[in-house]
């Protein structure tokens, strides 16, 4: 009934609140989305923490979602028990390295004052949610060995079966705790994504790289126009 | 010829008391607010010094400004992708320590301590973690402190110096300073905009002031290392870049920006200049020496029959153009080129422009005595007590031959008005020395009009907006009003 519960209604209530959160709060308080950077505060910490940290978790976000979208790839790749050699360890060795990049970001925060006196209840709330998700994520590479094999059998059915809203919990309910927590606890990132500064993500500007350097703004001909 | 106008500014160094009346009229109005205590969007710095954040003006510590390689303009931070890469970290950020950190006092100990054998105190607290501070560093730290081994001798324009004359500079008689208050120079070529990654920041086309969109801003921090004269500042608090707008709501509504009225010494002129677009990105690419000259090329006169015709084909009116033809700063910047702009070599075409200050010898050391020597009379430009190598590294990009002609000429009105009201030089000598600065005894008279006896709207010329038209196409001028002063509907609170 929990499992049901969990694996079968909560994505739902995750999804919807995450979508309709960062249309609410695009709309009506853009204002707000930034990266809040405290690099202009503290930057010789912050160096150690930030850049493997992001610079991680973008390629094990990567991998996740080519295992969701082309699960037929990474069976290739692994048919070779060499490449899936290759495959598994830089995988752990990149979530070792944002595993340090975290910690040295929730430490940062914690012992410099004037990053201290900026962190807000839910920057709190999202490290230690990050770092749940984090610490089950490199548990279960660990303890149930080729993730990147069991992954496309079981999670990506599962989460193409939740995209086409008709969720098979079956495949998650046989899965082990530490996994199921690692599940879950993605539908609360998911949750809390349009209230927390995880917004920032939308807001990749890829666009920049082909913006022409300036950026002029004509007033009087918006007017002409209307 | 795509005709575009622009406010631009003259700020005449002579006439500078360094009083900083300037910065607190700017703080009052726009930055006495959480987060932004420690930006001056306008400061008054000492030269030689090292300014405010300390070493702005070296761009291998913070890569502001434009390079060019090969025959391409970029931003000295990289292209974009490169730039992308470090968005994560910027290793060219300023942080809080090259500014400093805001403070306050507990004046409430002056009332509340406990009866004791000593005097209370009010203690410095910082305005970011409320904890007690060792006040180390603020934003006019290096006022007046000309010979000081910490300010005054860091000065990297002091690189185009030999050894000798840095000693010389630093000689107790021939010690001096002058000042230059700074704001944003609402460039041309602007490289706080071309580092953005949001697209957040923009140059109005109508009038060329430059804006941090709050709306858009998504806190990517590039444009404060961008920027080579450190005008855009990070709040950290809200998480947004913010600078100087010019006070645009002011000037949109006939009053001239808040520093630019405030102005003590009344050193300040703003008026409008009409300039080609489409040049911009050639002008931009002149080598070093030109580049004064190149800029200056780039602005057009508002007389010209073409020039008038292609303004109107872009939409500027008539009476813009009239304002422009009655311009202060296009007689300081254009007609007689006494106006020079800060660090042309950043290469962002800066649109605020500076009277270099004439600081010649008066007098000198000798054997113990006072001696004046047999000079001329306020003696010869290159003897003035700042070398013209180091004026060239402020004001002309290293190219000497235009900041002495701007002080010649401004020396020659000196002479010029002495014979005239003193009498202690003769007409010839005076007509000589005008002749050596190619100025006629008319533009003397404008030049000394202008400096000594400008009014207030004479030093400001501003155009006209017709934001009455403007409010229209969106809503009734009549609610606008009623509705004007009820500040934000939402407050501008950082995002969870």
């Amino acid at each position: 009934m929990l499992e049901t519960f969990l694996f079968g209604v909560f994505p739902y209530a995750a999804l919807v609140i995450m979508i309709g959160g960062v249309i609410w709060r695009y709309t009506t308080n853009q204002f707000s989305y930034s990266s809040v950077s405290s690099q202009f505060l503290e930057n010789r910490q912050l160096f150690w923490g930030s850049a493997p940290w992001h610079y991680g978790i973008i390629l094990i976000l990567l991998g996740h979602l080519v295992g969701v979208l082309f699960p037929d790839t990474i069976q290739a790749i692994n048919g070779v028990p060499v490449r899936l050699y290759i495959l598994e360890g830089t995988a752990l060795a990149m979530s070792l390295a944002l595993l340090v990049g975290l910690v040295v970001l929730i430490t940062r925060r914690v012992i410099s004052p004037r990053v201290r006196v900026t962190t807000s209840v839910m920057d709190g709330v999202l490290l230690f949610v990050l770092l749940f998700q984090v610490v089950t994520g490199i548990m279960t590479a660990i303890f149930y060995r080729w993730g990147s094999a069991w992954f496309i059998q079981t999670a990506t059915p599962y989460l193409r079966s939740v995209f086409t809203l008709s969720p098979n919990i079956e495949y998650m309910t046989a899965l082990p705790l530490l996994s199921k927590l690692h599940a879950i606890n993605f539908f609360v990132l998911l949750a809390l994504f349009p209230f927390s500064r995880l917004v920032h993500m939308l807001s990749v500007p890829l666009a920049y790289l082909w913006r022409p350097y300036q950026v002029v703004m004509w007033y009087r001909r918006r007017q002409i126009q209307q | 010829m795509d005709v575009r106008a622009q406010i631009s500014m003259v700020f005449h160094l002579d006439k500078c008391i360094g009083c900083h009346t300037c910065s607190l009229a700017c703080k009052n109005v726009w930055t006495s607010r959480e987060g932004a205590e420690y930006m001056w969007w306008n400061n008054v710095e000492t030269k030689p010094g090292t300014g405010y954040p300390t070493l702005w003006e070296d761009q291998t510590k913070y890569r502001g400004g434009w390079e060019v390689k090969g025959n391409i303009l970029r931003p000295k931070l990289g292209r974009r992708l490169g730039l992308l890469s470090n968005i994560f970290f910027n290793p060219f950020l300023p942080t809080m320590d090259d500014y400093y950190e805001p403070w306050t006092y507990k004046y409430g100990q002056l009332f509340n301590a406990p009866q004791a054998d000593d005097q209370p105190t009010a203690r410095a607290v910082s305005k970011v973690t409320g904890k007690f501070l060792d006040v180390e560093a603020g934003p006019n730290w290096d006022d007046d402190m000309s010979g000081s081994s910490i300010y005054a001798r860091n000065d990297i324009n002091l690189s185009a110096l030999t050894d000798a004359e840095r000693e010389a500079l630093f000689r107790t008689e021939q010690m001096v300073f002058f000042y230059v208050p700074r704001i944003c120079n609402h460039c041309l070529n602007p490289g706080c905009v071309a580092v953005c990654p949001s697209g957040a920041i923009y140059k109005r086309a109508e009038d060329g002031v430059v804006v941090v969109s709050q709306e858009k801003c998504r806190g990517w921090r590039f444009c404060v290392s961008g920027c080579p004269y450190k005008k855009t500042y990070y709040n950290w608090k809200t998480g947004k870049s913010e600078k100087c707008m010019l006070c645009y709501p002011r000037i949109e509504t006939g009053q001239p920006s808040s520093c630019f009225h405030a102005c003590v010494g009344r050193i300040r002129y703003k008026g409008l200049l009409l300039y080609d677009a489409e040049r911009i990105e050639s002008v931009a690419k002149t080598p070093d020496a030109g580049l004064v000259e190149a800029q200056r090329s780039l602005i057009l006169d508002p007389n010209d029959e073409r020039v008038v015709a292609a303004a109107r084909k872009n939409g500027i009116g008539d009476d813009w153009i009239s304002v422009a033809r009655k311009s202060p700063v296009y007689k300081f910047v254009k007609e007689w080129g006494i106006a020079l702009p800060l660090h042309a070599e950043f290469r962002t075409l800066p649109m605020l422009f500076y009277v270099p200050p004439v600081l010649p010898v008066l007098a000198s050391n000798t054997n113990g005595s006072y001696d004046l020597g047999n000079r001329d009379f306020f003696g010869k430009v290159e003897d003035s007590r700042v070398p013209m190598k180091y004026m060239a590294h402020l004001f002309s990009a290293g190219n000497e031959e235009i900041v002495k002609k701007a002080l010649k000429k401004l020396m020659a009105v000196r002479a010029y008005q002495q014979a005239k009201s003193v009498g202690n030089l003769s007409v010839g000598q005076a007509s000589a020395q005008l002749a050596e600065a190619g100025c006629s005894t008319d533009e003397a008279e404008a030049i000394f009009r202008m400096t000594a006896l400008p009014r207030f709207e004479d030093r400001f010329v501003l155009p006209p907006y017709h934001r009455e038209e403007a409010i229209e196409t969106t809503t009734e001028t009549i609610k606008q009003k009623g509705e004007t002063g009820l500040g934000f509907t939402r407050p501008p609170k950082r995002g969870p």
